[in-house]
């Protein structure tokens, strides 16, 4: 088994004729926290979805500890777990049940870890559908799910989007513990100060291409020098 | 974490369908209606003409049956794209042969229920006496929506991206599902007048061929349709 989580070499990924995503060179160790930033159409979300094996490479290499996404999709995804921009839940069905779905097509019994896991992300279990839910309900439930996966990467799209002050509060810790079991983390977010404290190296995309890789803390001075202004 | 067998993947899958369409039925209710509304417009059409009515009556129920089922079938993966649940689901991960199996089976017992009410309709309206054993009858709808249910949820998968799936589903779907919705029809004639020249058990026979091709080629495409 690879000790790299993310390992990439060149990678591309086309739409029609636009290049997204162009000649990226990833080398994620495991346990590492990896910051990706970028002004809006940027690669980070493109990066992020390859990366979950949702979208295949258009060129270049890409291993998830040491497995190709293409022709060992299924085992490279039971290593990892996504919280995209949509929440992923089944509107019908309560926070419950949707936990409760994913538990079992785990092949896991203990339901009983429900309760704990929305208590992680400060919710009631609440027997209405999600339907009734805030934005902000449903990214905490999202952010349950992702737990209940036990990843051992995990990969977050605008972790900070649609929540509110406390919100924040509760994905720091959210991703201090992620830190803490030895997750490998890939964020890409638009609060560059605030993540890069929760980072060991931050990944600055532009026009689908990295135009700066170094320490997290040098992030939003990279930002500057490229962009003229703060983050 | 070893990777759950696939039958139990499948029945998670039928599980959680089950439950969604339970908990939004208001829509699956709204569809039986608008279903036993279509069928009243057919007899309307035809006149008062009972021996007319009877004579059509199996081709008027599973047509009914038919377009009613693009709106459920449609329904079952939109549910899935809201807020990228599909997505979600796929990363779990989920074997796309799991997943196709478990929504074909759970839109089957809808459509098997929703072919029930329409017959039950059918019989009163048109004036209908069974010919022969209920379960017979309740074999041919079962085929029968076995017929619609696995090619329907292969392309309603298909179609769910396109933007404009209930022109694209009906599309693609109704010419595939001619021949088993033929034999449909002539099973469920047979059903409800006297089976004279032993034809019944042909047009049975026709049916479960169908419904073999349809299940076992549909579930092999299907991981095509989710590839990417």
């Amino acid at each position: 088994m690879s000790t790299l989580a993310v390992e990439a070499s060149d990678l591309g990924r086309r739409f029609g004729r636009r290049w997204s995503l162009a000649r990226v060179e990833l080398a994620v160790p495991q346990g590492h926290r990896l910051l990706i930033v970028g002004a809006n159409g940027s690669g980070k979300t493109t990066l992020v979805r390859t990366v979950a094996t949702l979208w295949a490479p258009s060129r270049g290499t890409l291993r998830i500890f040491g497995l190709d996404p293409v022709k060992q999709r299924f085992q490279a995804r039971q290593q990892l777990a996504l919280l995209s921009h949509q929440p992923g839940l089944y509107e019908d069905l309560s926070g419950t049940e949707n936990l409760a779905l994913t538990l079992r097509m785990q092949g896991r019994r203990d339901l009983d870890a429900i309760p704990g896991l929305l208590d992680a992300v400060q919710l009631d279990a609440r027997p209405d559908p999600v339907r009734t839910y805030s934005a902000g309900m449903r990214k905490r439930l999202a952010f349950a799910r992702l737990l209940a996966q036990r990843p051992r990467l995990a990969l977050i799209d605008e972790p900070y989007g649609q929540l509110d002050p406390a919100g924040f509060e509760l994905v720091d810790g959210l991703l201090d513990r992620l830190h803490a079991d030895g997750v490998t983390t890939l964020v890409a977010s638009h609060l560059v100060g605030r993540a890069a404290q929760r980072a060991d190296e931050a990944l600055l995309l532009e026009e689908g291409q990295v135009r700066w890789q170094g320490p997290a803390g040098d992030v939003t001075r990279a930002w500057k020098a490229l962009h003229g202004t703060d983050s | 974490m070893s990777p759950l067998p696939l039958q139990a993947q499948l029945l998670a899958v039928l599980r959680k369908d089950l439950l969604v369409e339970w908990r939004g039925r208001s829509r699956a209710i709204g569809v039986v209606i608008y279903a036993l509304i279509l069928l009243l417009l057919l007899s309307f059409a035809i006149g008062p003409d009972t021996r007319a009515l009877q004579a059509h009556a199996a081709g008027y129920i599973w047509l009914t049956v038919l377009t009613a089922s693009t709106l459920l079938l449609a329904q079952s993966f939109t549910n899935e794209v809201e807020g990228g649940a599909l997505e979600a689901l796929l990363l779990l991960p989920t074997s796309p042969v799991a997943l196709y199996y478990g929504k074909a089976l759970a839109n089957f017992g809808v459509l098997f229920g929703l072919s029930i009410a329409t017959v039950a309709f059918g019989v009163v309206l048109c004036d209908l006496s069974l010919d022969g054993s209920p379960w017979t009858l309740l074999l041919v709808l079962a085929l029968g929506c076995g017929g619609l249910a696995a090619p329907g949820t292969l392309y309603a998968g298909l179609t769910v991206r396109t933007g404009a799936q209930q022109l694209m589903l009906p599309l693609l779907m109704f010419p595939l599902v001619v021949p088993s919705l033929l034999a449909a029809v002539k099973a469920t004639a047979l059903c409800f007048e006297p089976d004279v020249m032993g034809q019944l058990g042909s047009w049975l026979g026709v049916l479960a061929a169908f419904n073999a091709v349809y299940w076992a080629l549909c579930g092999v495409l299907f991981i095509k349709v989710v590839d990417e």
